[in-house]
């Protein structure tokens, strides 16, 4: 029985490190964030150089994304889970205006800076040319992880937790 | 018929309906790019080897996503046509085809999400084909524009 779940454990931790490494690969990896300055929809200036010492999840959406809705819900709880260890949630909508996305963010109560990007912050990140795209930064500010498409949600969470437990 | 037949009959139906159910394809929504036909369905290879014969046509290639995505990297030559699944989108569209011969040759493409969730190119053909085209091919991305044209070292253009 023990050595059952032994080696259920260890599969699943396999499947998650083979997922993990495979989402880890880029240009960007291992290397200091971009920094931005931009406005959130609140008004609120986000500048991603301030938030050393804190984890980000910058995630790169668009309203008309179908894998993109499905994600958000569960940053917003993660936001409000992780938020006292010191996790910071940062959306940034590709949509091209502004109304739609503003309505969303609302709507959603997300409880973390949604702002409007464009093709230089795209760039800026490698490119975004397909939704969703998300990137995890330690809390030195060092990119750790792109993550194309929609998420694992479970291999995520447990890289956060990773991320948070490192002080 | 007795009550035994009767019995078989019914457990028959409880067991093959549900499993017919669950293994049938679930109808593609009008307008998702499941329901393109798939002779009007176009490979990346097929376009770029149009791109660069010089013999062949040029087709009229339309992105029909995102400007953001768009203005970071596009097909040689493609225009712009908005989100197909807005309706600012389907009014560019409009705007960019309305005064073009019918039988004219039209490439559709978005690349915003993998193919079977992508909101826009299904609504655009769907366009086109109401407004009488003919010739209408979509590009099949199945991933995204950033993997399965960018990175795969296919040409791109930059801007507006």
């Amino acid at each position: 029985m023990r050595l059952k779940r032994a080696t259920r454990a260890c599969a699943v931790t396999l499947a998650l490190m083979c997922a993990w490494a495979a989402s880890a690969q880029g240009p960007l990896e291992h290397k200091p964030a971009p920094d931005f300055i931009r406005t959130d929809f609140d008004g609120r200036r986000v500048t991603l150089s301030e938030l050393h010492g804190k984890v980000v999840l910058l995630n790169f959406w668009a309203t008309w994304c179908a894998p993109c809705q499905a994600e958000l819900p569960h940053f917003a709880e993660w936001q409000r889970r992780y938020r006292a260890q010191g996790l910071q949630v940062i959306a940034v909508s590709m949509d091209d205006e502004p109304k739609a996305p503003r309505a969303l963010a609302s709507k959603l109560k997300l409880g973390f800076p949604v702002l409007l990007g464009d093709e230089k912050l795209g760039e800026l990140y490698g490119g975004v040319l397909g939704f969703p795209v998300s990137f995890l930064i330690a809390r030195d500010g060092t990119m750790t992880a792109r993550i194309e498409g929609e998420a694992d949600l479970q291999a995520l969470e447990a890289r956060i937790q990773e991320l948070l437990a490192q002080k | 018929m007795s009550f035994a037949r009767l019995f078989l009959a019914c457990a028959l139906l409880v067991v093959v309906v549900p499993a017919r159910a669950q293994f049938a394809q679930p109808a593609a929504a009008p307008e998702s790019a499941m329901s393109i036909p798939q002779d009007h369905v176009m490979q990346i290879d097929e376009l770029n080897d149009m791109l660069k014969d010089g013999k062949a046509g040029k087709p009229l290639i339309l992105q029909v996503g995102s400007h953001v995505m768009f203005a970071q990297a596009h097909i040689p030559s493609a225009q712009y046509a908005g989100p197909g699944s807005q309706p600012e989108g389907q009014h560019l569209l409009h705007a960019k085809v309305v005064n073009l011969p019918k039988d004219k040759v039209i490439v559709l493409y978005c690349g915003c999400c993998p193919w079977t969730r992508c909101p826009n190119v299904g609504p655009a053909y769907a366009h086109l084909m109401q407004m009488g085209f003919k010739h209408v091919k979509v590009l099949y991305i199945a991933s995204n524009f950033g993997d399965d044209w960018v990175r795969r070292g296919y040409a791109v253009e930059k801007g507006d």
